[in-house]
Protein backbone atom coordinates (compact mmCIF):
# COMPACT_ATOMS: atom_id res chain seq x y z
CA UNK A 1 0.00 0.00 0.00
CA UNK A 2 2.63 2.25 1.07
CA UNK A 3 5.67 1.98 -1.28
CA UNK A 4 7.82 4.86 -0.20
CA UNK A 5 8.22 3.94 3.30
CA UNK A 6 8.27 0.03 4.30
CA UNK A 7 6.78 -1.52 6.99
CA UNK A 8 10.24 -1.47 8.70
CA UNK A 9 11.16 2.02 8.52
CA UNK A 10 7.59 2.74 9.53
CA UNK A 11 7.81 0.71 12.59
CA UNK A 12 10.92 2.94 13.13
CA UNK A 13 9.13 6.76 12.89
CA UNK A 14 6.33 5.42 14.44
CA UNK A 15 7.95 4.17 17.69
CA UNK A 16 9.99 7.63 17.76
CA UNK A 17 6.32 9.64 17.24
CA UNK A 18 5.28 7.52 20.12
CA UNK A 19 8.18 7.98 22.39
CA UNK A 20 7.88 11.99 21.67
CA UNK A 21 4.42 11.90 22.67
CA UNK A 22 5.01 10.64 25.94
CA UNK A 23 7.83 12.59 26.45
CA UNK A 24 5.72 16.07 25.13
CA UNK A 25 3.29 14.88 28.07
CA UNK A 26 5.86 15.11 30.61
CA UNK A 27 7.80 18.11 29.27
CA UNK A 28 3.93 20.05 29.55
CA UNK A 29 3.66 18.92 32.99
CA UNK A 30 7.00 20.12 34.28
CA UNK A 31 6.56 23.65 32.38
CA UNK A 32 3.09 24.67 34.36
CA UNK A 33 4.36 23.48 37.81
CA UNK A 34 7.94 24.43 37.24
CA UNK A 35 6.74 28.02 36.27
CA UNK A 36 4.51 28.13 39.24
CA UNK A 37 6.96 26.32 41.94
CA UNK A 38 9.90 28.92 40.32
CA UNK A 39 7.63 32.14 40.87
CA UNK A 40 5.81 31.03 43.61
CA UNK A 41 8.20 28.99 46.03
CA UNK A 42 9.77 32.12 46.99
CA UNK A 43 6.68 33.90 48.06
CA UNK A 44 5.79 31.07 50.41
CA UNK A 45 7.50 31.53 54.20
CA UNK A 46 6.15 30.99 57.57
CA UNK A 47 4.99 34.86 57.85
CA UNK A 48 3.20 33.83 54.39
CA UNK A 49 1.63 30.63 55.70
CA UNK A 50 0.80 32.03 59.33
CA UNK A 51 -0.62 35.55 58.53
CA UNK A 52 -3.86 37.22 58.03
CA UNK A 53 -4.15 38.83 54.50
CA UNK A 54 -3.38 42.72 54.51
CA UNK A 55 -5.10 45.18 52.10
CA UNK A 56 -7.60 42.16 50.40
CA UNK A 57 -4.53 40.50 50.03
CA UNK A 58 -2.11 43.01 48.41
CA UNK A 59 0.00 41.56 51.13
CA UNK A 60 0.31 39.72 54.17
CA UNK A 61 -0.37 35.89 54.11
CA UNK A 62 -3.09 33.23 53.25
CA UNK A 63 -4.13 32.14 56.58
CA UNK A 64 -7.49 32.13 56.68
CA UNK A 65 -7.59 30.69 53.16
CA UNK A 66 -5.47 27.45 54.21
CA UNK A 67 -8.10 27.02 57.43
CA UNK A 68 -10.90 27.37 54.72
CA UNK A 69 -9.50 25.19 52.94
CA UNK A 70 -9.14 22.41 55.27
CA UNK A 71 -12.66 23.24 56.45
CA UNK A 72 -14.61 22.69 53.40
CA UNK A 73 -12.35 19.63 52.69
CA UNK A 74 -12.84 18.12 55.69
CA UNK A 75 -16.85 18.58 55.85
CA UNK A 76 -16.86 17.39 51.89
CA UNK A 77 -14.93 13.93 53.04
CA UNK A 78 -16.81 14.10 56.28
CA UNK A 79 -19.86 13.73 54.29
CA UNK A 80 -19.41 11.84 51.31
CA UNK A 81 -17.50 9.58 52.33
CA UNK A 82 -20.07 7.79 54.51
CA UNK A 83 -22.61 7.80 52.01
CA UNK A 84 -20.00 6.80 49.16
CA UNK A 85 -18.19 3.53 51.15
CA UNK A 86 -22.39 2.86 51.92
CA UNK A 87 -23.88 3.10 48.74
CA UNK A 88 -20.88 0.99 47.32
CA UNK A 89 -21.47 -1.58 50.01
CA UNK A 90 -25.20 -1.76 49.32
CA UNK A 91 -24.90 -2.07 45.55
CA UNK A 92 -21.94 -5.12 45.90
CA UNK A 93 -23.24 -6.86 48.41
CA UNK A 94 -27.15 -6.50 49.29
CA UNK A 95 -28.22 -6.30 45.96
CA UNK A 96 -28.04 -7.62 42.50
CA UNK A 97 -27.75 -6.21 39.08
CA UNK A 98 -31.24 -4.86 38.97
CA UNK A 99 -33.41 -1.66 37.92
CA UNK A 100 -32.05 0.36 41.37
CA UNK A 101 -28.61 -0.19 40.87
CA UNK A 102 -28.77 0.89 37.24
CA UNK A 103 -31.08 3.92 38.64
CA UNK A 104 -28.10 4.67 41.09
CA UNK A 105 -25.33 3.90 38.60
CA UNK A 106 -26.88 6.33 36.29
CA UNK A 107 -27.18 8.91 39.27
CA UNK A 108 -23.68 8.91 40.04
CA UNK A 109 -22.64 9.31 36.56
CA UNK A 110 -24.91 12.08 36.09
CA UNK A 111 -23.47 13.62 39.02
CA UNK A 112 -19.97 12.97 37.96
CA UNK A 113 -20.60 14.88 35.15
CA UNK A 114 -22.33 17.94 35.93
CA UNK A 115 -20.61 21.31 35.35
CA UNK A 116 -18.80 22.79 38.58
CA UNK A 117 -20.71 26.05 38.27
CA UNK A 118 -23.72 24.01 38.11
CA UNK A 119 -23.21 22.82 41.51
CA UNK A 120 -22.31 26.35 42.43
CA UNK A 121 -26.24 27.63 41.26
CA UNK A 122 -27.81 24.75 42.88
CA UNK A 123 -25.81 25.28 46.17
CA UNK A 124 -27.29 28.86 45.46
CA UNK A 125 -30.36 28.50 45.02
CA UNK A 126 -30.67 25.78 47.38
CA UNK A 127 -28.77 26.66 50.78
CA UNK A 128 -27.80 29.83 50.40
CA UNK A 129 -31.53 31.27 49.34
CA UNK A 130 -34.09 28.00 50.01
CA UNK A 131 -32.61 26.87 53.52
CA UNK A 132 -31.49 30.83 54.33
CA UNK A 133 -27.90 29.13 55.44
CA UNK A 134 -26.23 32.20 54.05
CA UNK A 135 -22.77 32.14 52.69
CA UNK A 136 -21.04 29.78 54.84
CA UNK A 137 -18.01 26.94 54.69
CA UNK A 138 -20.63 24.48 56.05
CA UNK A 139 -22.90 25.10 52.91
CA UNK A 140 -19.63 24.92 50.35
CA UNK A 141 -18.13 21.90 52.08
CA UNK A 142 -22.06 20.03 51.56
CA UNK A 143 -22.10 20.78 47.88
CA UNK A 144 -18.05 20.11 47.54
CA UNK A 145 -19.40 16.92 48.93
CA UNK A 146 -21.70 16.33 46.47
CA UNK A 147 -19.34 17.05 43.63
CA UNK A 148 -17.04 14.02 45.66
CA UNK A 149 -19.71 11.33 45.96
CA UNK A 150 -19.26 9.83 42.36
CA UNK A 151 -16.11 9.60 42.77
CA UNK A 152 -16.20 7.69 46.38
CA UNK A 153 -18.34 5.62 45.08
CA UNK A 154 -16.92 4.63 42.12
CA UNK A 155 -13.70 3.71 43.42
CA UNK A 156 -15.28 1.98 46.65
CA UNK A 157 -17.05 -0.04 44.12
CA UNK A 158 -14.26 -1.00 42.05
CA UNK A 159 -11.90 -2.24 45.46
CA UNK A 160 -14.51 -3.98 47.16
CA UNK A 161 -15.63 -6.30 43.77
CA UNK A 162 -11.40 -6.66 43.77
CA UNK A 163 -11.73 -8.52 47.36
CA UNK A 164 -11.61 -12.32 46.33
CA UNK A 165 -14.53 -14.13 46.80
CA UNK A 166 -12.77 -16.25 49.02
CA UNK A 167 -12.53 -13.69 51.98
CA UNK A 168 -16.53 -13.20 52.63
CA UNK A 169 -16.94 -17.05 51.98
CA UNK A 170 -14.56 -18.07 54.89
CA UNK A 171 -15.91 -15.91 57.29
CA UNK A 172 -19.25 -16.70 56.36
CA UNK A 173 -18.45 -20.30 56.95
CA UNK A 174 -17.14 -19.82 60.33
CA UNK A 175 -20.78 -18.27 61.22
CA UNK A 176 -19.95 -14.64 60.46
CA UNK A 177 -23.51 -12.93 59.48
CA UNK A 178 -23.71 -10.41 56.50
CA UNK A 179 -22.74 -7.36 57.97
CA UNK A 180 -19.82 -8.70 60.31
CA UNK A 181 -18.29 -10.11 57.23
CA UNK A 182 -18.48 -6.87 55.23
CA UNK A 183 -17.23 -4.84 58.65
CA UNK A 184 -14.70 -7.57 59.75
CA UNK A 185 -13.87 -8.51 56.37
CA UNK A 186 -14.91 -7.26 53.08
CA UNK A 187 -14.28 -3.65 54.30
CA UNK A 188 -10.74 -3.76 55.84
CA UNK A 189 -9.71 -5.87 52.54
CA UNK A 190 -10.98 -3.01 50.37
CA UNK A 191 -9.37 0.19 52.62
CA UNK A 192 -6.77 0.83 50.54
CA UNK A 193 -8.55 1.01 47.65
CA UNK A 194 -11.44 3.38 49.50
CA UNK A 195 -8.70 5.19 50.67
CA UNK A 196 -7.51 6.27 47.54
CA UNK A 197 -11.18 6.79 46.32
CA UNK A 198 -11.41 9.06 49.25
CA UNK A 199 -7.91 11.09 48.76
CA UNK A 200 -9.03 11.78 44.80
CA UNK A 201 -12.36 13.10 46.17
CA UNK A 202 -10.88 15.41 48.49
CA UNK A 203 -8.09 16.40 45.86
CA UNK A 204 -11.33 17.60 43.72
CA UNK A 205 -13.32 19.57 46.95
CA UNK A 206 -9.63 21.05 47.67
CA UNK A 207 -9.35 22.44 44.32
CA UNK A 208 -12.40 23.52 42.96
CA UNK A 209 -13.29 27.14 43.03
CA UNK A 210 -16.42 27.27 40.40
CA UNK A 211 -18.94 24.94 42.28
CA UNK A 212 -18.40 27.52 45.94
CA UNK A 213 -18.33 30.83 44.40
CA UNK A 214 -21.87 31.86 45.35
CA UNK A 215 -21.66 29.49 48.08
CA UNK A 216 -18.65 30.52 50.65
CA UNK A 217 -19.16 34.36 50.42
CA UNK A 218 -15.25 34.73 49.75
CA UNK A 219 -14.64 36.47 53.16
CA UNK A 220 -11.20 37.56 53.91
CA UNK A 221 -11.66 37.31 57.86
CA UNK A 222 -10.37 34.03 59.76
CA UNK A 223 -13.27 32.03 59.64
CA UNK A 224 -13.96 31.39 63.52
CA UNK A 225 -16.62 28.78 62.74
CA UNK A 226 -17.87 26.50 60.14
CA UNK A 227 -20.92 28.91 59.48
CA UNK A 228 -19.23 31.71 58.94
CA UNK A 229 -18.28 32.56 55.36
CA UNK A 230 -14.81 32.00 53.75
CA UNK A 231 -12.61 31.78 50.80
CA UNK A 232 -10.79 28.78 50.45
CA UNK A 233 -7.22 28.76 48.23
CA UNK A 234 -8.33 28.36 44.89
CA UNK A 235 -11.11 30.90 44.90
CA UNK A 236 -8.42 33.69 46.67
CA UNK A 237 -6.36 32.36 43.75
CA UNK A 238 -9.02 33.25 41.28
CA UNK A 239 -9.32 36.43 42.50
CA UNK A 240 -5.79 37.74 43.32
CA UNK A 241 -5.46 37.40 39.41
CA UNK A 242 -8.40 38.12 37.75
CA UNK A 243 -8.91 41.35 40.18
CA UNK A 244 -4.82 42.25 39.35
CA UNK A 245 -4.76 42.68 43.52
CA UNK A 246 -0.86 40.69 43.89
CA UNK A 247 0.64 38.92 41.14
CA UNK A 248 3.19 38.02 43.87
CA UNK A 249 0.62 36.54 46.03
CA UNK A 250 -1.16 34.64 43.71
CA UNK A 251 1.95 32.73 42.72
CA UNK A 252 2.36 31.91 46.31
CA UNK A 253 -1.09 30.93 46.86
CA UNK A 254 -0.70 29.17 43.43
CA UNK A 255 2.43 27.14 44.54
CA UNK A 256 0.98 26.46 48.03
CA UNK A 257 -2.01 24.32 45.75
CA UNK A 258 0.43 22.67 43.40
CA UNK A 259 2.54 21.33 46.54
CA UNK A 260 -0.94 19.76 48.07
CA UNK A 261 -1.31 18.66 45.02
CA UNK A 262 2.23 16.98 44.70
CA UNK A 263 2.07 15.85 48.35
CA UNK A 264 -1.54 13.76 47.59
CA UNK A 265 -0.06 12.37 44.23
CA UNK A 266 3.08 11.26 46.17
CA UNK A 267 1.27 9.83 48.76
CA UNK A 268 -1.73 7.31 46.90
CA UNK A 269 0.97 6.38 44.90
CA UNK A 270 4.00 5.12 47.11
CA UNK A 271 2.09 4.76 50.96
CA UNK A 272 -1.61 3.60 49.85
CA UNK A 273 -0.05 1.19 46.99
CA UNK A 274 1.83 -0.43 49.56
CA UNK A 275 -0.13 -0.97 51.64
CA UNK A 276 -2.51 -2.20 49.30
CA UNK A 277 -0.22 -5.39 48.53
CA UNK A 278 0.08 -6.06 52.28
CA UNK A 279 -3.31 -6.30 52.51
CA UNK A 280 -4.62 -7.92 49.48
CA UNK A 281 -1.85 -10.86 50.29
CA UNK A 282 0.23 -10.04 46.83
CA UNK B 1 -31.78 -9.08 68.29
CA UNK B 2 -29.34 -9.47 65.90
CA UNK B 3 -31.82 -9.76 62.97
CA UNK B 4 -33.07 -6.12 63.54
CA UNK B 5 -29.38 -4.99 63.66
CA UNK B 6 -28.63 -6.69 60.28
CA UNK B 7 -31.88 -5.48 58.76
CA UNK B 8 -31.76 -1.51 60.21
CA UNK B 9 -27.93 -1.58 58.82
CA UNK B 10 -29.24 -2.88 55.50
CA UNK B 11 -32.10 -0.15 54.96
CA UNK B 12 -29.30 2.43 56.40
CA UNK B 13 -27.34 1.16 53.57
CA UNK B 14 -30.30 1.23 51.11
CA UNK B 15 -30.78 5.24 52.05
CA UNK B 16 -27.06 6.34 51.58
CA UNK B 17 -27.45 4.34 47.98
CA UNK B 18 -30.34 6.39 47.45
CA UNK B 19 -28.97 9.62 48.22
CA UNK B 20 -27.06 9.96 44.71
CA UNK B 21 -30.23 10.24 42.81
CA UNK B 22 -31.73 12.15 45.58
CA UNK B 23 -28.90 14.63 45.34
CA UNK B 24 -29.27 14.75 41.38
CA UNK B 25 -33.32 14.91 41.65
CA UNK B 26 -32.89 18.11 43.83
CA UNK B 27 -30.20 19.53 41.49
CA UNK B 28 -32.61 19.38 38.84
CA UNK B 29 -35.50 20.64 40.47
CA UNK B 30 -33.97 23.64 42.10
CA UNK B 31 -32.28 24.47 38.59
CA UNK B 32 -35.64 23.66 36.22
CA UNK B 33 -38.12 25.54 38.79
CA UNK B 34 -35.90 28.90 38.74
CA UNK B 35 -34.91 28.20 35.05
CA UNK B 36 -37.59 26.89 32.66
CA UNK B 37 -40.78 29.85 34.05
CA UNK B 38 -38.11 31.98 32.14
CA UNK B 39 -37.60 30.04 29.50
CA UNK B 40 -41.11 29.49 28.38
CA UNK B 41 -42.23 33.56 29.20
CA UNK B 42 -39.25 34.65 26.95
CA UNK B 43 -39.55 31.48 24.56
CA UNK B 44 -37.33 28.65 23.93
CA UNK B 45 -36.51 29.43 20.83
CA UNK B 46 -35.78 33.28 21.53
CA UNK B 47 -33.41 32.46 23.75
CA UNK B 48 -31.54 29.58 22.52
CA UNK B 49 -31.11 30.64 19.02
CA UNK B 50 -31.37 34.58 19.78
CA UNK B 51 -28.04 36.11 18.85
CA UNK B 52 -27.75 39.02 21.08
CA UNK B 53 -26.96 39.02 24.90
CA UNK B 54 -28.28 41.99 26.78
CA UNK B 55 -29.27 41.96 30.09
CA UNK B 56 -29.57 46.09 30.62
CA UNK B 57 -31.86 46.20 27.48
CA UNK B 58 -33.41 42.88 28.26
CA UNK B 59 -31.91 40.47 25.86
CA UNK B 60 -31.07 37.15 26.52
CA UNK B 61 -30.01 35.24 23.78
CA UNK B 62 -27.96 32.76 24.44
CA UNK B 63 -26.44 31.28 21.21
CA UNK B 64 -22.80 33.18 20.92
CA UNK B 65 -22.04 31.36 24.10
CA UNK B 66 -23.55 28.25 23.05
CA UNK B 67 -21.26 28.82 20.09
CA UNK B 68 -18.44 30.03 22.44
CA UNK B 69 -18.53 26.69 24.19
CA UNK B 70 -18.69 24.86 21.46
CA UNK B 71 -15.55 26.29 19.41
CA UNK B 72 -13.03 26.28 22.29
CA UNK B 73 -14.03 22.80 22.94
CA UNK B 74 -13.81 21.49 19.57
CA UNK B 75 -10.60 23.47 18.99
CA UNK B 76 -9.48 21.50 22.21
CA UNK B 77 -10.35 18.38 20.71
CA UNK B 78 -8.37 19.01 17.73
CA UNK B 79 -5.29 19.77 19.57
CA UNK B 80 -5.77 16.95 22.72
CA UNK B 81 -6.63 14.10 20.56
CA UNK B 82 -3.96 13.04 18.56
CA UNK B 83 -1.39 13.71 21.38
CA UNK B 84 -3.54 11.98 24.07
CA UNK B 85 -4.38 9.10 21.76
CA UNK B 86 -0.21 8.65 20.70
CA UNK B 87 0.27 8.78 24.69
CA UNK B 88 -2.12 6.27 25.57
CA UNK B 89 -1.01 4.01 22.54
CA UNK B 90 2.63 4.74 24.17
CA UNK B 91 1.83 3.63 27.53
CA UNK B 92 -0.36 0.87 26.56
CA UNK B 93 2.09 -0.71 23.74
CA UNK B 94 5.42 0.82 23.74
CA UNK B 95 6.87 2.31 26.52
CA UNK B 96 9.43 0.45 28.85
CA UNK B 97 8.61 -0.11 32.55
CA UNK B 98 10.37 2.78 33.88
CA UNK B 99 8.48 5.31 31.37
CA UNK B 100 4.91 4.07 32.60
CA UNK B 101 6.11 4.17 36.33
CA UNK B 102 7.13 7.75 35.40
CA UNK B 103 4.01 8.86 32.86
CA UNK B 104 1.41 7.66 35.46
CA UNK B 105 2.09 10.35 38.00
CA UNK B 106 2.44 12.74 35.78
CA UNK B 107 -0.66 12.31 33.99
CA UNK B 108 -2.51 11.87 37.91
CA UNK B 109 -0.90 15.59 38.20
CA UNK B 110 -1.89 16.74 35.52
CA UNK B 111 -5.68 15.23 36.47
CA UNK B 112 -5.13 17.28 39.94
CA UNK B 113 -3.90 20.60 39.30
CA UNK B 114 -6.48 22.80 40.32
CA UNK B 115 -7.91 24.54 37.37
CA UNK B 116 -7.87 27.78 38.67
CA UNK B 117 -3.81 26.89 38.74
CA UNK B 118 -4.47 26.00 35.27
CA UNK B 119 -6.23 29.28 34.42
CA UNK B 120 -3.48 31.31 36.25
CA UNK B 121 -0.78 29.86 34.26
CA UNK B 122 -2.66 31.19 31.29
CA UNK B 123 -2.87 34.45 32.02
CA UNK B 124 0.50 34.91 33.13
CA UNK B 125 2.26 32.76 30.47
CA UNK B 126 0.06 32.00 27.34
CA UNK B 127 -1.90 35.27 26.92
CA UNK B 128 0.91 37.73 26.65
CA UNK B 129 2.60 35.08 23.93
CA UNK B 130 -0.54 35.11 22.39
CA UNK B 131 -0.84 39.11 21.94
CA UNK B 132 2.72 39.13 21.08
CA UNK B 133 2.53 36.37 18.24
CA UNK B 134 -1.19 36.86 16.92
CA UNK B 135 -2.45 40.75 18.02
CA UNK B 136 -5.19 41.72 19.93
CA UNK B 137 -5.52 41.42 23.40
CA UNK B 138 -4.32 37.67 24.04
CA UNK B 139 -7.54 36.64 25.50
CA UNK B 140 -9.00 34.62 22.43
CA UNK B 141 -10.89 31.06 22.15
CA UNK B 142 -7.55 30.14 20.73
CA UNK B 143 -5.49 30.83 23.92
CA UNK B 144 -8.50 29.00 25.75
CA UNK B 145 -8.16 26.21 23.68
CA UNK B 146 -4.77 25.18 24.43
CA UNK B 147 -5.33 25.42 28.29
CA UNK B 148 -8.81 23.08 27.86
CA UNK B 149 -6.17 20.85 25.28
CA UNK B 150 -3.85 20.33 28.71
CA UNK B 151 -6.47 20.10 31.14
CA UNK B 152 -8.60 17.31 28.89
CA UNK B 153 -5.18 15.42 27.74
CA UNK B 154 -4.88 13.48 31.50
CA UNK B 155 -8.66 11.96 30.56
CA UNK B 156 -8.63 10.95 27.69
CA UNK B 157 -5.07 9.49 27.96
CA UNK B 158 -6.26 7.36 31.32
CA UNK B 159 -9.95 6.38 29.64
CA UNK B 160 -8.11 5.48 25.79
CA UNK B 161 -5.03 3.72 27.76
CA UNK B 162 -7.57 1.54 29.86
CA UNK B 163 -9.21 0.48 26.66
CA UNK B 164 -6.39 -0.35 24.98
CA UNK B 165 -5.16 -2.65 27.26
CA UNK B 166 -8.74 -4.29 27.51
CA UNK B 167 -7.80 -6.08 24.19
CA UNK B 168 -7.52 -9.77 25.04
CA UNK B 169 -3.82 -10.78 24.41
CA UNK B 170 -4.75 -12.72 21.34
CA UNK B 171 -5.76 -10.07 19.20
CA UNK B 172 -2.39 -8.76 19.29
CA UNK B 173 -0.31 -12.52 18.79
CA UNK B 174 -2.24 -13.50 16.48
CA UNK B 175 -1.29 -10.24 14.34
CA UNK B 176 2.27 -10.60 15.30
CA UNK B 177 2.58 -14.41 14.13
CA UNK B 178 1.21 -13.25 10.90
CA UNK B 179 4.75 -11.22 10.48
CA UNK B 180 2.89 -7.56 10.93
CA UNK B 181 5.35 -5.47 12.09
CA UNK B 182 4.06 -3.93 15.60
CA UNK B 183 2.93 -0.62 14.62
CA UNK B 184 1.31 -2.34 11.43
CA UNK B 185 -0.44 -4.60 14.93
CA UNK B 186 -1.32 -1.30 16.69
CA UNK B 187 -2.49 0.54 13.28
CA UNK B 188 -4.68 -2.91 12.11
CA UNK B 189 -6.07 -4.89 15.34
CA UNK B 190 -5.29 -2.98 18.24
CA UNK B 191 -6.37 0.58 17.80
CA UNK B 192 -9.53 -0.33 15.48
CA UNK B 193 -10.23 -2.48 18.52
CA UNK B 194 -9.99 -0.12 20.87
CA UNK B 195 -12.41 2.85 19.00
CA UNK B 196 -15.59 2.38 21.20
CA UNK B 197 -13.53 3.23 24.71
CA UNK B 198 -11.15 5.48 22.81
CA UNK B 199 -14.88 7.10 21.73
CA UNK B 200 -15.86 7.50 25.37
CA UNK B 201 -12.58 8.49 26.10
CA UNK B 202 -12.98 11.48 23.84
CA UNK B 203 -16.52 12.47 24.91
CA UNK B 204 -15.32 12.17 28.81
CA UNK B 205 -12.81 14.89 27.70
CA UNK B 206 -15.35 16.89 25.85
CA UNK B 207 -17.55 16.89 28.57
CA UNK B 208 -14.90 18.23 31.23
CA UNK B 209 -13.94 21.00 28.25
CA UNK B 210 -17.44 22.32 28.24
CA UNK B 211 -18.28 22.13 31.84
CA UNK B 212 -14.71 23.89 32.65
CA UNK B 213 -15.71 27.52 34.06
CA UNK B 214 -13.16 29.70 35.52
CA UNK B 215 -10.21 28.79 33.59
CA UNK B 216 -12.06 29.25 30.29
CA UNK B 217 -12.53 32.96 32.44
CA UNK B 218 -9.25 33.65 32.85
CA UNK B 219 -8.44 33.07 29.37
CA UNK B 220 -11.19 33.62 26.85
CA UNK B 221 -11.79 37.43 26.52
CA UNK B 222 -15.78 37.03 27.91
CA UNK B 223 -16.87 38.96 25.49
CA UNK B 224 -20.60 37.46 24.71
CA UNK B 225 -20.38 38.01 20.71
CA UNK B 226 -19.93 35.71 17.85
CA UNK B 227 -16.12 35.05 16.68
CA UNK B 228 -15.58 35.64 13.23
CA UNK B 229 -11.81 33.99 13.94
CA UNK B 230 -10.35 31.92 16.40
CA UNK B 231 -8.12 34.98 17.81
CA UNK B 232 -11.26 36.78 18.94
CA UNK B 233 -12.39 36.83 22.09
CA UNK B 234 -15.52 34.93 23.46
CA UNK B 235 -17.71 33.88 26.47
CA UNK B 236 -18.36 30.22 27.40
CA UNK B 237 -22.16 29.26 28.56
CA UNK B 238 -20.59 28.51 32.24
CA UNK B 239 -18.33 31.72 32.29
CA UNK B 240 -21.94 33.63 31.41
CA UNK B 241 -23.37 32.47 34.63
CA UNK B 242 -20.13 32.70 36.64
CA UNK B 243 -19.23 36.04 35.59
CA UNK B 244 -23.03 37.39 35.88
CA UNK B 245 -24.57 35.85 38.77
CA UNK B 246 -22.63 38.01 41.48
CA UNK B 247 -25.01 40.76 40.56
CA UNK B 248 -28.10 39.24 38.82
CA UNK B 249 -31.23 39.95 40.04
CA UNK B 250 -35.22 39.27 39.00
CA UNK B 251 -35.21 38.10 34.83
CA UNK B 252 -31.18 38.22 34.59
CA UNK B 253 -30.82 35.90 37.49
CA UNK B 254 -33.47 33.33 36.01
CA UNK B 255 -31.86 33.96 32.59
CA UNK B 256 -28.61 32.43 33.89
CA UNK B 257 -30.54 29.70 35.55
CA UNK B 258 -31.93 28.96 31.60
CA UNK B 259 -28.27 29.06 30.71
CA UNK B 260 -27.17 26.05 33.35
CA UNK B 261 -30.43 24.27 31.49
CA UNK B 262 -28.66 24.33 28.26
CA UNK B 263 -25.32 23.62 29.68
CA UNK B 264 -27.12 20.46 31.50
CA UNK B 265 -29.07 19.44 28.34
CA UNK B 266 -25.29 19.34 26.38
CA UNK B 267 -23.84 17.53 29.10
CA UNK B 268 -27.03 15.29 28.87
CA UNK B 269 -26.56 14.46 25.71
CA UNK B 270 -23.01 13.76 25.81
CA UNK B 271 -23.71 10.82 28.69
CA UNK B 272 -26.23 9.53 26.35
CA UNK B 273 -23.85 9.08 23.01
CA UNK B 274 -20.76 7.61 25.61
CA UNK B 275 -23.29 5.48 27.31
CA UNK B 276 -24.49 4.60 23.64
CA UNK B 277 -20.91 3.46 23.16
CA UNK B 278 -21.23 1.76 25.96
CA UNK B 279 -17.84 1.29 27.24
CA UNK B 280 -18.98 -0.15 30.68
CA UNK B 281 -15.65 -0.35 32.64
CA UNK B 282 -14.44 2.62 34.99
CA UNK B 283 -16.76 5.23 33.35
CA UNK B 284 -15.47 8.59 35.27
CA UNK B 285 -16.77 12.03 33.74
CA UNK B 286 -16.47 15.09 33.98
CA UNK B 287 -14.03 14.63 36.64
CA UNK B 288 -10.97 12.60 35.15
CA UNK B 289 -9.77 11.07 38.50
CA UNK B 290 -9.54 7.78 37.45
Amino acid sequence: MNRIISPKNAQKIMKGVFWASGIVTIIILLIIIGYILIKGLPVINLEFLLENPIDSGKSGGIAPMIVSTLIITFIAVFVATPIGVGAAVFIEEYTKENILVKLIRLGSETLASIPSIVFGLFGLAFFVIYLHMGWSLFSGGIVLAFMALPTILQVSEVSIIAVPRSYAEGSLALGGSKWQTIYRVILPAAVPGITTGVILGMARAMSEAAAILFVVGSALAMPLSIFDPGRPLPLHLYVLATEGISLDNAYGTAAVLVLLILIITVVTNTVVERYSKKMMGR
Amino acid sequence: MKDIGEFLIEKGLLITAFLSIIIILLIIIFIFSEGLPFMESYGFLKFIFGSIWDPSSGDYGVLPMIVGSLGITSLALVFAIPLSLLCAIYMAEIAPKTMRKILKPVIETLAGIPSVVYGFFGLIVLVPIMRIHFGGTGFSMFTASIILTVMILPTIISVSEDALRFIPHEYKEASLALGATHWQTIKNVIFPAAIPGIITAIILGMGRAIGETLAVIMVAGNVAQFPTTISDPVRALTSNIAIEMGYATGIHYSALFGTAIVLFIIIIILLVVANYFHYKKKITIGGGYL
